[in-house]
């Protein structure tokens, strides 16, 4: 099936078959890799864009029920956060770090950063497995002015 | 003076590339290549009676399906047993595909190449294998039991039985004024990295040779086992680790059977072929750790000090043992922690069992070993209505004992040697860090409010920089630019950094110049491998060498051009000049033009470099004979034997009186690794740690059932931690020299997790005043305990049957 993405601003078509993952149509389709997949059920959040301004599990969803959707992606984030996470050092293998720039973009976005419970709250969709929380919850915290 | 660099609290240079989502992992490669998908068993134990894959064979995509029948010789032959021991007199490994009998759930059965992941697992799905299903031996009594065997050959499922032994420890103990008795049980927990595992083969038909990119923690070694299985030279095989998303243990083993056969495959297609291996594979077809029961006899003095120490464990390391007993051996030598004991003996039993093989897992043997010995403290506490913290300062090894023989043979099969240490220093720091001796009264007042409060402390010692070596090259190039390389990988420890920081220092350049590479086999072909918190001394310290080497060349050369004595010579921020004379001067970038006698004019350093050329005058050869062209420095570091790492943990815990849920309020780590390269990248290890030990204290465990089905095999039901569960750090450094190497470093990754568990169970045990002998602990397992405390089934604390000798 043909499907209409606006991944990072750019039009894409793409010709997936029904069962294909956002996921997979953005690593394996359009090769934008930044996205992980380290579970593919949704229990991990590595796979976390946004659509239409809203974060979500791309490995949940699929590609053609995305039709005319804004799709952003790691490769299309340009956030304070960013910065944010290289100075907190709120990393270390990377692997999950796509996923939470995705999801602390978001986190701020919405405004759930009143304090360090609330930023640990809504940020529990994102695994880190080398476990940099304390560092990553206060990437956000400081981007959120309350540093 | 260039700007210190060595122990300065950088920002990580990996990483502008990762926040950009330009990383480069093992899926993230070979767009377009063959995918390869397996059938697992789904049985614990079985008979392969039949495979048919006839439905399978008109699928749309297929383009091969293996079996064990289909393997050549040596692809065909059992895996390696990586490090064999006298003590395993049973050790077993299975096959790349299971040669008529499975035993565990998730074996590889067949393997599919098909020409898209989704399509290779329809056909996964389309092919029926026929299985005669044999009793399946779970969880260590069955194993010990023995009604039922593993192997056929294996008798009770023994694979290794070992003793060590220092003095008569169970006369010591018979014979102490105080002795107790008791059981404790560690449950089996995982890496689980959030990348799996992951292969891909690009194999070349012009030269017959094959690049592998694989998601290990040796590509040296994968290499190698390559080579020797597909019959090739080392030569003609490459294997590059690429960004690893993390290992933590589990990505040592090798080679794996996907490393074989997905090579393999690709070399017979004549295609690229390259497997990414999902969640529930990697709980089913990687490797687990940790699973001991222990039985321990203690005998000690009216002060607390441990006379006698006789600890039987027996240790579960599942269906095959392709890493050897190095687990258990770890649990028994790492044990005695910063303590000296009177007399100490231990003996464990390494069993067969129907489930995924164990491998170290950060820790490797010790978080059970340190739970063992941190318990009996605790109880010897207990016992004698002492402060615990009390005990333990009783049974210190003190700073001026150092060399300190425990008598024991490690892990890397040399005495049991620390180097250096100070725990009563460490102790008084993470007291004081936790408010240890303020606690009662808080304690009291919280009591007072209805809460539970407990305070627990552990410490342990950590053999760290196992040899057997590892190397270091560097060489400098006519832009000035210094590369870096060793063999071994990294899987997010910041080896780009602190490599880069050492060479920095060693050598005094900027460190904007250096750019490090690890786990290419291109760049450098022997090396061991990343674990056992061994990367920064083994690799550090080679690297380090190799700087001097280097600059020693460097500085000679120089030398002769600037017509000074090179021990009158410095170099700052790249440049060569002379001390108290600056303009006296060459940058490292000509001397690395000087350095090759051929000097084609390709770059305006090349040019410039001609005016420094030597006088001719000189007879011998433009390469002397002890020389070698280019700016270019290698060296290997080898230990005599290990440096011990040394740490106490602390934590203040709520437990909730309905529910019994348990909050860490207060987590204190005082952590000595040595000389500290990096101070941000050791304290990101220890909260990394500190995490994974979090997680196997309140929440991780493998659920099998008795029929060997793992029942919590996804990230929904093996509990991790997440933000919300992983309590502020607060981290303390003592840094005390490691005697052994160059850099006086020791190792960092493994610390943080390896006490947390006792820590935990201590301050619980402070909350409830009720024995936990058992680790994790779920509220609801808590809440049964109470129950059964409550009915007298469970012992409570400060309950002191006399014991006291005749």
């Amino acid at each position: 099936m043909r499907v209409r993405l606006r991944v990072n601003g750019a039009e894409r078509q793409v010709d997936v078959e029904p069962r294909v993952t956002l996921l997979d149509a953005l690593r394996e389709v359009i090769g934008l890799t930044g996205t992980k997949k380290g579970c593919d059920r949704g229990e991990c959040g590595a796979c976390t864009v946004h659509v239409n301004g809203r974060r979500i599990d791309a490995c949940m969803t699929l590609a053609v029920m995305h039709e005319g959707d804004e799709i952003t992606t790691i490769e299309g984030l340009d956030h304070p956060v960013q910065r944010a996470f290289l100075e907190h050092d709120a990393f270390q293998c990377g692997f999950c770090t796509p996923g939470q720039l995705m999801s602390a973009a978001a986190c701020l976005a919405e405004g759930h950063t009143g304090s360090d419970a609330e930023i640990r709250e809504w940020m529990s969709g994102n695994t880190c497995r080398c476990a940099a929380y304390p560092h990553i919850v206060a990437a956000v915290r400081e981007v959120a002015g309350r540093a | 003076m260039t700007t210190r660099m060595f122990g300065e609290p950088i920002q990580r240079r990996e990483d502008p590339r990762l926040l950009a989502g330009r990383g480069r992992y093992l899926d993230d490669l070979g767009h377009g290549a063959l995918a390869a998908a397996f059938v697992r068993s789904p049985h614990a134990h079985a008979r392969v009676l039949d495979i048919d894959v006839t439905d399978a064979l008109d699928v749309d995509g297929l383009v091969a399906i293996y079996t064990y029948e289909d393997l050549p010789e040596r692809v065909a032959d059992p895996l390696p047993l990586l490090i064999p021991h006298p003590a395993l007199t049973h050790g077993r490994t299975g096959y790349p595909l299971a040669n008529g009998i499975v035993r565990h759930v998730g074996e590889p059965v067949a393997m599919v190449v098909a020409t898209d992941p989704y399509v290779a697992e329809d056909i996964v799905d389309l092919i029926q294998v026929n299985f005669e299903p044999l009793p399946a031996v779970v969880g260590i009594e069955n194993a010990v039991r023995a009604e039922r065997l593993v192997h056929d050959d294996v008798p009770g499922n023994v694979g290794a039985h070992l003793v060590q032994e220092v003095g008569d420890a169970p006369l010591a103990v018979d014979t102490a004024p105080h002795r107790l008795e008791f059981r404790l049980d560690i449950e089996r927990s995982a890496s689980t990295p959030l990348e799996g595992r992951g292969v891909y083969a690009r194999p070349d038909a012009s030269d017959g040779s094959i690049r592998v990119y694989s998601s290990t923690q040796t590509s040296t070694s994968v290499r190698f086992a390559i080579a020797a299985k597909l019959g090739l030279p080392a030569t003609k095989v490459e294997v590059i680790a690429p960004d690893v998303g993390g290992g933590f243990g589990v990505k040592i083993v090798h080679p794996w059977p996907e490393e074989i056969l997905v090579s393999w495959a690709a070399r017979v297609l004549g295609r690229e072929v390259k497997w990414a291996e999902d969640r529930r594979e990697h709980f089913v077809s990687s490797a687990h750790e940790r699973g001991q029961v222990q039985f321990v006899r203690v005998g000690f003095d009216d002060e607390g000090r441990v006379l006698g120490l006789d600890v039987r464990f027996l240790h579960d390391h599942g269906a095959y043992t392709p890493y050897g007993i190095i687990v258990p051996i770890i649990t028994s030598t790492q044990l005695l922690g910063p303590y000296k004991v009177g007399a100490y003996r231990a003996e464990f039993t390494s069993l067969y069992t129907n489930t995924v093989i164990v491998t170290p897992y950060r820790g490797a043997g010790r978080p059970q070993g340190v739970f063992c010995m941190e318990r009996t403290m605790d109880r010897i506490a207990e016992h004698l209505g002492r402060d615990r913290a009390e005990v333990r300062s009783a049974n210190f090894i003190q700073p001026h004992e150092f060399p300190y023989d425990q008598g024991l043979v490690f892990q890397d099969g040399r005495p049991l040697i620390y180097d250096s240490g100070n725990y009563p220093e460490a102790l008084e720091k993470v007291k004081e860090m936790i408010g240890w001796d303020e606690f009662p009264g808080r304690q009291e007042k919280a009591a007072a409010q209805g809460r539970r409060l407990g305070i627990g402390l552990a410490c342990y010692v950590e053999g760290t920089g196992v040899g057997p070596y590892e190397g270091g090259h560097v060489q400098v190039d006519s832009a000035g630019r210094v590369h870096v390389s060793t063999g071994l990988t990294s899987q997010g420890q910041g080896h780009g950094t602190v490599f880069a920081q050492i060479v920095a220092e060693e050598l005094g350049v900027p460190i904007d110049a250096v750019e490090v590479t690890t786990g290419d086999t291109r760049r450098f072909s022997y090396a061991v491998g990343t674990f056992a918190s061994r990367a920064a001394v083994l690799s550090g310290n080679a690297i380090a060498l190799a700087c001097r080497r280097l600059r020693e060349k460097a500085l000679r050369i120089a030398g002769e051009a600037l017509e000074a004595d090179p021990g009158d010579l410095e170099i700052v921020d790249g440049i060569v000049r002379v001390v108290g004379n600056p303009r006296t001067a060459i940058p490292l970038r000509t001397v690395a033009v000087l350095a090759n006698p051929l000097r084609y004019a390709f770059d305006e350093e090349a040019v410039r470099a001609t005016q420094f050329a030597r006088s001719s005058g000189d007879d011998g050869p433009p390469v002397p004979e002890d020389d070698e062209p280019g700016l270019e420095g290698r060296d290997y570091y080898s230990p005599v034997r290990s440096t011990f790492a040394s740490g106490m943990h602390a934590a203040v815990v709520e437990v909730d009186p309905d529910t019994a849920e348990v909050r860490i309020l207060r987590y204190a780590v005082v952590h000595d690794c040595g000389r500290m390269i990096n101070p941000t990248i050791v304290e990101g290890q220890v909260h990394g740690g500190v995490a994974q030990g979090i997680a196997g204290a309140l929440y991780e465990r493998m659920a099998y059932d008795e029929s060997g089905q793992l029942l919590n095999a996804s990230f929904m039901d093996f509990l991790m931690p997440y933000a919300t569960e992983i309590p502020r750090i607060t981290t303390g450094h003592l840094e005390t020299p490691s005697p052994l190497n160059p850099l006086g470093i020791k190792g960092a990754g493994e610390a943080g997790v390896i006490p947390v568990s006792a820590v935990i169970a201590s301050a619980i045990e402070d909350a409830e005043g009720i024995r936990i002998a058992r680790m994790p602990i779920s509220p609801d397992e808590l809440f049964w305990l109470r129950r059964r405390a409550e009915t007298g089934e469970v012992e409570r604390t400060g309950v002191v049957k006399s014991d006291r000798a005749p």
